[in-house]
């Protein structure tokens, strides 16, 4: 138990450092969901958004669980590329050549993609309080929030570590990642409610995990528990069966690739 | 040298997707020395490496590292070996001080002993200077010495090297060939791949030729190359002459002197017992036969003949240069 604590620590040092020696890569990846979609789009659709078709005081506020989500979205699905740039140059191999648990590496992952996500969560909760959006739940509701996010980063890094481990080149996986990222916004709730889509991509945004953790987090922000209360414990059903699937099918690339 | 055996590996075999990258390998490597598997690319020695460090499982057969067996007690073995993977295997954005510190994690060394190690290797491989910049500001040679370095922090009873000198200038070549030697002397038992035949020449103490995923000879260099029988004399003829040649080679084929006479595109090579007996008697036969000799040379067995002499092809034939001259 010492030695993998020893081991998971160090491994997820070791991602915290190359976030630190990329510096021009940090600033774009903190500052990218917070600038384009909260501050430009949440002020552009100010007046094209319909105030009573979003059920918000404005539309920032509307698009504030929208972009929350994106942003584990966004961090989970790339939360894999280290370990494909690793897998590549054989630095995977040098790793696993070494008396680790198996899991070690998975692990530090984990660990370091749900960290850097839950503090750029907090950020961009902090600039849309700027802007005026004062989570209805308060403290508590930001936790739960985060909670919310972890359980669905954890799918989505699974997956994209699954995805990492699986294909043959990074054209692949990147050419993969671009497919799934944007549809995945557009067909979810994250910048219209799903009572104001056309029918066919309403159905299609039911079936996307995305849109019930945003439908959990949006009434956290602008309405209180009594309303947060009932998508919660829907999207902690839908968010546990995900996990369960995506750790399950990275399980099993880890072990085809890893032996 | 001690005769305890480091490596046992019997009847081992890798499949891949239907492809049989390896079959049927069986061979032993004696505990210090310095063992090389040779051959082309594609042969199979980085597929059996990899098994021996437990990162690929075979399919058939087994293999034990000291008595370990490398599936079933593949954790012991890890904490055993030291690995050197081919070049490129670092981080670039770590130092090279962080690259030992976080291996030194790895093996679960305490923080004095893996700084005491660190502090140790970097002197070894004269990287003291450099052991606080980034890996990207490294150059090849001195990436290759980081590389070395992690291979020895958890201070491992056998190295595994993966074509140590792939790629690398002359002297950055001397200087790891010299440390490999510096490991035999402290006891460490050294196996490598390389397709250099020099290298596994003047490195190594035994070496197994592999090709088409199997071993084709094994041996002592000077082992193998005696094995071959006597030295080597290479006759060349002119073109116009080819059609002398088969007759040549059936008058020498029944003298003492020769050993046995095969025909190549410009001419023949004859093994002999001793060229000082055997030169008269073949340019004797050539005059007779009005065969017109061009060159002729002789030489003791260089690995490069037992290399040919076990697969029937040359170790790089992808270079054009060994077909010129026509």
């Amino acid at each position: 138990m010492q030695e993998y604590r020893q081991e998971i620590a160090a491994l997820t040092m070791r991602w915290v450092r190359r976030l630190s020696r990329e510096k021009f890569s940090m600033l774009f990846t903190l500052i990218q969901p917070m600038l384009f979609w909260l501050i430009f789009f949440g002020n552009l659709f100010q007046r094209a958004a319909d105030v009573q078709v979003v059920q918000a005081p404005n539309y920032i506020s509307f698009l504030t669980a929208g972009v929350v989500v994106m942003t584990v979205l966004n961090n989970g699905l790339a939360g894999g590329v280290d370990l494909l740039f690793d897998k590549e140059n054989g630095f995977l191999e040098r790793l696993m050549s070494t008396p680790i648990h198996r899991t070690s590496v998975i692990l530090s992952r984990f660990l370091f993609v749900t960290t850097v996500t839950s503090l750029q969560v907090l950020v961009i909760l902090g600039v849309a309080f700027l802007f005026g959006v004062q989570p209805a739940t308060g403290f508590l509701g930001v936790a739960v929030i985060l909670l919310i996010g972890m359980m669905f980063g954890v799918g989505l890094t699974a997956i994209s570590m699954a995805m990492a481990f699986s294909v043959k080149s990074h054209g692949d996986f990147f050419s993969v990642l671009g497919f799934l990222s944007l549809p995945m916004i557009f067909l979810s709730s994250a910048l219209v409610p799903l009572s104001a889509m056309p029918k066919l991509m309403a159905m299609l945004a039911v079936l996307n995990p995305m849109t019930w953790a945003i439908d959990a987090i949006r009434p956290l922000i602008l309405t209180g528990w009594t309303e947060a209360l009932r998508p919660l414990a829907i999207v902690v059903l839908i968010m546990l069966v995900f996990d369960a699937l995506c750790l399950y099918g990275s399980a099993k690339a880890f072990r085809r690739a890893i032996g | 040298m001690e005769q305890s055996v480091a490596i046992d590996v019997s009847k081992l075999g890798k499949v891949y997707d239907g492809v049989t990258a390896i079959q049927d390998l069986s061979f032993q490597i004696r505990t210090g020395e310095i063992f090389a598997l040779l051959g082309p690319n594609g042969a199979g020695k980085s597929t059996t490496l990899r098994i021996l460090i437990t990162l690929l499982r075979p399919t058939s057969g087994q293999a034990t590292v000291l008595g370990h067996d490398v599936v079933r007690d593949a954790d012991r073995v890890r904490r055993l070996i030291g690995y050197v993977p081919q070049e490129r295997a670092i981080d670039r954005f770590l130092t090279g001080r962080e690259h030992l510190l976080l291996l030194g994690d790895l093996y679960h060394l305490s923080k004095e002993e893996s700084l005491r190690r660190i502090a140790e290797l970097l002197r070894l491989v004269d990287l003291e200077d450099k052991a606080d910049q980034p890996a990207k500001t490294y150059s090849g040679g001195m990436k290759r010495k980081l590389d070395i370095a992690c291979g020895l922090l958890p201070n491992p009873k056998i190295l595994f090297l993966d074509e140590p000198t792939l790629g690398l200038d002359v002297q950055s070549r001397l200087r790891i060939w010299d440390y490999v030697r510096q490991l035999r002397a402290r006891g460490i038992t050294v196996v490598m791949t390389t397709n250099y035949l020099d290298e596994a020449d003047q490195l190594c103490d035994r070496l197994a030729i592999i090709d088409e995923g199997r071993i084709k000879a094994l041996g002592s260099p000077a082992e193998l190359k005696t094995g071959l029988g006597g030295d080597i004399v290479s006759v060349t003829v002119g073109t116009a002459a080819m059609a002398k040649v088969e007759p040549l080679a059936a008058s020498l084929k029944g003298l003492p002197s020769i050993r046995s006479v095969s025909t190549k595109a410009t001419g023949l090579d004859i093994r002999v017992e001793s060229p000082e007996k055997a030169l008269p008697a073949i340019l004797e036969a050539a005059n007779r036969l009005a065969c017109p000799v061009e060159f002729i040379e002789y030489h003791r067995p260089r690995l490069d003949d037992v290399f040919v002499a076990h697969t029937g092809h040359a170790i790089r034939e992808e270079f054009p240069e060994s077909e010129g001259g026509a």
